[in-house]
C-alpha cells in the first residue's frame, strides 16, 4: 500500500483552479520532486499536504491515515521553507530542539537529539550561534535539522535551494538526498529547477497549470517525455520540420533525405508536415557509426562551457542546439565553418 | 481560523468604539448650545470671536516659521552627515531623541531661566525675541519628527550617488542641494512640516509659559469660560489634525521609491 | 570659519552642520544643563543639595507618585490594547483597506492631545457628557458610582486615546515583519498558536514593545495640556506643580523648581535607561 496517496486534489482559489484533480501515490522512503514552471501549482500541493490550505475537494493519506482535515500541527511532518524561516529569536541549538520542546521531550533527551541532528548536518558546536551568524547554507541545513529532529513521517521542501548561490546549491543537494537515504524518510521536494528534480529524486511528478504531465524516474522523464510540455520542459530539445513519406511505414524526408522514425501522430498524412525532435547530445559532428542520417549546415553560434562546447547550428530553416566534448588537443569549431552533423532516425521523438 | 477572526474583528470593534464614541459625543454636544434643538450656533459663536480669529492666525505664522527654520537646520545636517561625516549621526540621533525624553515643560523652564531679560541673550525682553524664542522652542519640540522625515527621504535616494552624479556633470553644491536633493526629498520635508504644523498649532504649554497670544491658550482660556466652544474647537483641531495627517497620506503617494530599484 | 589653506574653498560641512549643532546646544543642551545646575543651587549662589533634599516632602512625592502612576497606567494599557489592536488587524486578516484607514486615524489621534482632548472627554465623560447621559438613562450614574474624570482612571483613560494609536504607529512595523513562515514553521513542528506566541512571536516583538512603552511612558509625563485644561490647576501631578512654579514660583524656592525639573528628567531619563538595558538583553538574536 501506498505511503503517500494522494487522490483527485483540487484546489480553487476564487474563480481560479490552480491545482485540477491531482493523484499519485508513493512508497514509504521514496524521494520525490514536484517539477514545474512557476505558477503551476507546485506550492499549493505542498500546501495541502502541509496542511495550511484546505483542499476544495480530494483526498490525502499518509501511512494508511487520512489526514486531509487534520490541522497542520496534528500531521507530524517535517517542512523546509524556501527562506529558511529559523525563529531569530532563538540559537541553532533552541530552533531544532522546537519540536522537541513542544513534545514534551526532557531536556537531556532533547540535548542529545540536537548534538545528533548537528553532527549530521555537520555543524557539530554551532549550538549557541543565532540564525543571523549563519551563512544562508548553514541557515538552510539547520532548517532541516529542525524538520527532521522530531522524526516526521515525511519531509516537505518547498524550493529549500533557491535562495542560495549555485555551488553550495549542488553541494547541500547532494546533502540533502544522502541523509535522505540514510533516514529512509519519505520527502517530497518542490522545484521549478529540472536539474535539481533529475539529479536527486527517486520519481518525478512534472506539473503544468494545474495538471500532471508526467510521472516517472528522472531517466523516464527525460529519455521518454510523455508530452511536447515535458520534452521542452525537462532538458534541451530541438525541433526539425519534415514531410511524411509513407505513413503508413513512417518513412519522413528530413531535408531530402529519407529516414524511418520510431513513431509518427496518428493524424500525419503522406506529404503533411511533422516536428520531430530531438535531444542535443544525440546529434554529432560529422559521421558517426549508427547514425543514418546527416545534413550539413552552417555554424550560428558557440558557446564554451568547460567540458562541454554547445553549438547553434542552421540547418535550412531548423536551428539546432548540439552538445561535443571539449578536446584539449583542437580548437572549438568557429562561428560561419560548414559542418555536417549526423543523428540516429531511432533517437528522433515525434509529440 | 474562524475563532481567530472573530476575535480579531472584536478587537477591531472595541477599539473602534473607544476611539469614535468621544467624537460623535463631543460633535453632539456641539451642537447642544441652542436650547431644545440642535444648532451650530457653538460654531458660529467660535468664528464670531476676534480672539478666535487672531490667536488661530498668530499660530499659524509662527506654524510656518516653525517649518520653515526646521527645514534650514535640518535638511542640510542630515545631508552632509550622511554624505561627508557619518561618524556625526549617533550624536545626531542622540540629539534628536531628547526632545522626547525631555519634557517641554522643562525645556521651556530652562529657557525662561536662561534667555531673561537681564541675560546676554534676552530673548523674553521684547515680543518679538520671545516670538523667536517661541518659534525655536517648537523647532526643537519637532527636531525628532522632522529629522526622521528627512532621513527616511534621503535613505531611500540613495544621496551618494546622487551628489557624486551631479558633480561628474560640473554641478556645484548649491546647484546640487537646490536642484537635486531638494526637489527628491521634497515629499519627505513635507511630511515633516505637516506634522510640525499638527503639533505646533495647539500648543498650549509653551506658549502660555512664554505668554504669547496663540490658539492654545486661547483654547485653555475658552474652556473655562464657555461650556459648548470648547467642543466645537475641539471638533474643529480634530479636523485640522486630520487635514494635516491626510496631506502626509496623499504625498506619501508621491513619495520617490527606494533608488535601488529590483523591478 | 576662516579657511586660510585655500580660501575660495567654502567649508561647506561645517557651514551645514553648524545651525544644527547651535540650535541644540542653545535649545537643549544650555536650558538643560541650566536646570541641572540650578538645582544643586542655593540662592546665594553657592552648591548646595537642600533643593533636592526639599524634594522630599509629602505633597511633592505625592504629585510624583500620582505622574509616575498614570505615565505607567497609560503607557502599560497603551501598549497592551494598542498591540492587541495592531495585532487583530494585521495577523488577524482583516481587509486590507480597514488596515490603512486605522493607521491614518492612528496618526491623526496620536496627534491629537492636549487641550482638544480633553475638551472631547469632557463632552464624552463628564457630568454633562453624552456617555454619561447615556448611562444614566440607561439606569448606571457613572459619577455615583465613583467615577471621576478628574481622576486617576479619567486622566488614564483620557491619555489613553493617543497612547494607543501611538503604540500602534510605532510597533506596525515590529509586527508587520513577523514572517508568515515562522508561524507554519512552529505548526508544522506541532506547536500551537499559543505556543508560537508565547516561543517566538512575542519574544521577537519585545524590544519594540519596550521600546514603545518607555516612549508612551515619557510622553505622558511630560504631558501638562490635557490634565491642565480637564482641571485647572486642582490635579496634584508633578507637570501641574512645576507649571504653577513656573508661572508664580508656587514653591516660593526657584531651586526647588529646578529640583522638581531635575527629577522629571531623571525618572524620564531612568525609563529611557531601564529600557536600553532589558532591550540589550532580548536582543542578543538582531544583528
Ligand atoms: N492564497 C492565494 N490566493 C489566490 N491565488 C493564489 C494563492 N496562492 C497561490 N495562488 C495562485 O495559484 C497559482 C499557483 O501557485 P503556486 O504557489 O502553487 O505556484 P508554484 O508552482 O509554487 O510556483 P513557483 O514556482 O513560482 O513557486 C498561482 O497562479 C498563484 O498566483
Ligand atoms: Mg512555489
Amino acid at each position: 500500500m501506498a505511503f503517500l496517496d494522494v487522490q483527485n486534489l483540487t484546489k480553487t482559489f476564487g474563480q481560479t483552479t490552480v491545482v485540477k484533480g491531482v493523484s499519485f501515490a508513493f512508497d514509504k522512503g521514496e524521494f520525490i520532486s514536484l517539477l514545474g514552471p512557476s505558477g503551476c501549482g507546485k506550492t499549493t500541493i505542498l500546501r495541502m499536504i502541509a496542511g495550511f490550505e484546505r483542499p476544495t475537494s480530494g483526498s490525502i493519506e499518509v501511512d494508511g491515515r487520512d489526514i486531509t482535515h487534520l490541522k497542520p500541527n496534528q500531521r507530524q511532518l517535517g517542512m523546509v521553507f524556501q527562506a529558511y524561516a529559523l525563529f531569530p529569536n532563538l540559537n541553532v541549538g533552541d530552533n531544532i530542539g522546537f519540536g522537541l520542546k513542544i513534545a514534551g521531550m526532557p531536556a537531556e533527551q532533547r540535548r542529545a537529539r540536537i548534538d545528533e541532528m548537528l553532527k549530521l548536518i555537520g555543524l557539530a558546536g554551532f549550538d549557541k550561534r543565532y540564525p543571523y551568524e549563519l551563512s544562508g547554507g548553514q541557515q538552510q541545513r539547520v532548517a532541516l535539522a529542525r524538520a527532521i529532529a522530531p522524526r516526521p513521517r515525511m519531509l516537505l521542501l518547498d524550493e529549500p535551494l533557491s535562495a542560495l548561490d549555485a555551488k553550495i546549491r549542488v553541494s547541500l543537494r547532494e546533502e540533502i538526498r544522502a541523509i535522505q537515504l540514510d533516514l529512509g524518510i519519505t520527502t517530497v521536494f518542490v522545484t521549478h529547477d529540472q536539474e535539481e528534480a533529475l539529479s536527486i529524486s527517486d520519481r518525478i511528478v512534472v506539473m503544468n497549470a494545474g495538471n500532471i504531465e508526467q510521472l516517472g524516474a528522472p531517466h523516464e522523464i527525460y529519455n521518454k517525455p510523455a508530452t511536447r510540455f515535458v520534452a521542452t520542459f525537462v532538458g534541451q530539445l530541438n525541433t526539425i520540420e519534415a514531410t511524411v513519406l509513407d505513413a503508413a511505414a513512417r518513412t519522413v524526408s528530413i531535408d531530402g533525405q529519407a529516414a524511418t522514425v520510431p513513431a509518427l501522430p496518428a493524424t500525419a498524412d503522406n506529404g503533411s508536415a511533422v516536428s520531430l525532435t530531438l535531444r542535443p547530445e544525440v546529434l554529432s559532428v560529422g559521421a558517426r557509426q549508427g547514425n543514418d542520417i546527416t545534413l550539413s549546415g552552417t555554424i550560428a553560434d558557440v558557446t564554451f562551457l568547460g567540458s562541454v562546447i554547445r553549438l547553434r547550428i542552421t540547418l535550412g530553416s531548423n536551428l539546432l542546439s548540439l552538445d561535443t566534448f571539449n578536446d584539449q588537443r583542437t580548437a572549438p569549431p568557429a562561428r560561419g565553418e560548414k559542418v555536417t552533423v549526423s543523428l540516429a532516425s531511432k533517437d528522433l521523438l515525434v509529440l | 481560523m474562524k475563532t481567530n477572526r472573530f476575535w480579531a474583528w472584536l478587537t477591531f470593534a472595541l477599539g473602534a468604539a473607544y476611539f469614535i464614541v468621544p467624537l460623535l459625543a463631543t460633535f453632539e454636544f456641539s451642537l447642544r448650545m441652542r436650547r431644545g434643538t440642535y444648532s451650530f450656533d457653538a460654531y458660529a459663536s467660535v468664528f464670531a470671536d476676534p480672539y478666535f480669529v487672531s490667536s488661530f492666525g498668530y499660530s499659524v505664522v509662527i506654524g510656518l516659521v516653525t517649518i520653515v527654520v526646521g527645514v534650514l537646520v535640518v535638511v542640510p545636517a542630515v545631508y552632509f552627515v550622511r554624505l561627508r561625516m557619518p561618524w556625526l549621526r549617533p550624536f545626531m540621533e542622540f540629539i534628536t531623541l531628547l526632545p522626547l525624553v525631555i519634557p517641554a515643560l522643562v525645556l521651556v523652564y530652562g529657557y525662561i531661566r536662561l534667555y531673561n531679560s537681564s541675560s546676554i541673550i534676552p530673548f523674553t525682553g521684547s515680543a518679538l525675541g520671545t516670538d523667536i524664542l517661541l518659534t525655536g522652542a517648537y523647532v526643537t519640540l519637532a527636531l525628532p519628527y522632522m529629522y526622521r522625515a528627512v532621513d527616511n527621504g534621503m535613505r531611500t535616494i540613495d544621496i551618494g550617488t546622487l551628489t557624486e552624479a551631479a558633480q561628474i556633470m560640473g554641478a556645484n553644491q548649491a546647484q546640487i542641494i537646490g536642484r537635486i536633493i531638494l526637489p527628491n526629498i521634497l515629499v519627505a520635508i513635507l511630511s515633516g512640516a505637516f506634522l510640525t504644523f499638527a503639533i505646533v498649532i495647539g500648543e498650549f504649554t509653551i506658549a502660555s509659559l512664554l505668554n504669547r497670544p496663540a490658539f492654545g491658550p486661547y483654547l485653555v482660556g475658552i474652556g473655562t469660560n464657555r461650556a459648548y466652544e470648547p467642543a466645537a474647537l475641539a471638533i474643529i483641531s480634530f479636523i485640522i489634525t486630520w487635514g494635516a495627517m491626510g496631506m502626509i497620506n496623499v504625498l506619501g503617494r508621491f513619495a520617490p521609491r527606494t533608488s535601488a530599484r529590483t523591478d | 570659519m576662516t579657511n586660510t589653506a585655500s580660501p575660495r574653498r567654502i567649508p561647506w560641512d561645517a557651514l551645514a552642520v553648524a545651525p544644527f549643532i547651535i540650535f541644540a546646544v542653545m535649545f537643549l543642551f544650555l536650558p538643560t544643563l541650566g536646570i541641572i545646575g540650578a538645582a544643586f543651587t542655593d540662592r546665594a549662589g553657592s552648591f548646595t543639595f537642600d533643593n533636592i533634599f526639599g524634594l522630599f516632602t509629602d505633597q511633592i512625592l505625592a504629585a510624583y507618585w500620582i505622574s509616575i502612576r498614570i505615565s505607567g497606567a497609560s503607557a502599560f494599557f497603551g501598549a497592551l490594547i494598542g498591540l492587541a489592536i495592531v495585532l487583530a488587524i494585521i495577523r488577524g486578516r482583516l481587509p486590507a483597506p480597514l488596515r490603512s484607514a486605522v493607521m491614518t486615524f492612528s496618526g491623526v489621534a496620536s496627534n491629537f492631545a492636549g487641550v482638544p482632548l480633553a475638551f472631547a472627554f469632557i463632552a464624552t465623560l463628564g457630568r454633562l457628557g453624552l456617555v454619561t447621559i447615556v448611562l444614566k438613562f440607561l439606569g448606571l450614574d457613572i459619577y455615583r458610582s465613583g467615577f471621576n474624570l478628574l481622576s486617576f482612571w479619567g486622566l488614564t483613560l483620557t491619555y489613553l486615546y493617543f497612547q494607543i494609536p501611538l503604540m500602534m504607529l510605532t510597533i506596525a512595523p515590529a509586527v508587520d515583519g513577523l514572517k508568515k513562515e515562522w508561524n507554519e514553521a512552529a505548526q508544522m513542528l506541532g506547536a500551537s498558536q499559543f505556543q508560537f506566541w508565547r516561543y517566538v512571536g512575542l519574544p521577537i516583538l519585545w524590544p519594540s514593545f519596550l521600546g514603545t512603552l518607555s516612549l508612551l511612558f515619557a510622553n505622558a509625563f511630560g504631558a501638562i495640556a490635557t490634565a491642565w485644561a480637564l482641571t485647572g490647576s486642582n490635579l496634584n501631578i508633578v507637570t501641574v506643580l512645576l507649571y504653577n512654579q513656573i508661572r508664580g514660583d508656587a514653591l516660593q524656592n526657584p531651586g526647588l523648581g529646578a529640583a522638581l525639573a531635575l527629577g522629571m528628567i531623571v525618572i524620564t531619563s531612568l525609563a529611557n535607561v531601564i529600557y536600553l538595558v532589558v532591550a540589550a538583553r532580548a536582543e542578543r538574536w538582531m544583528k
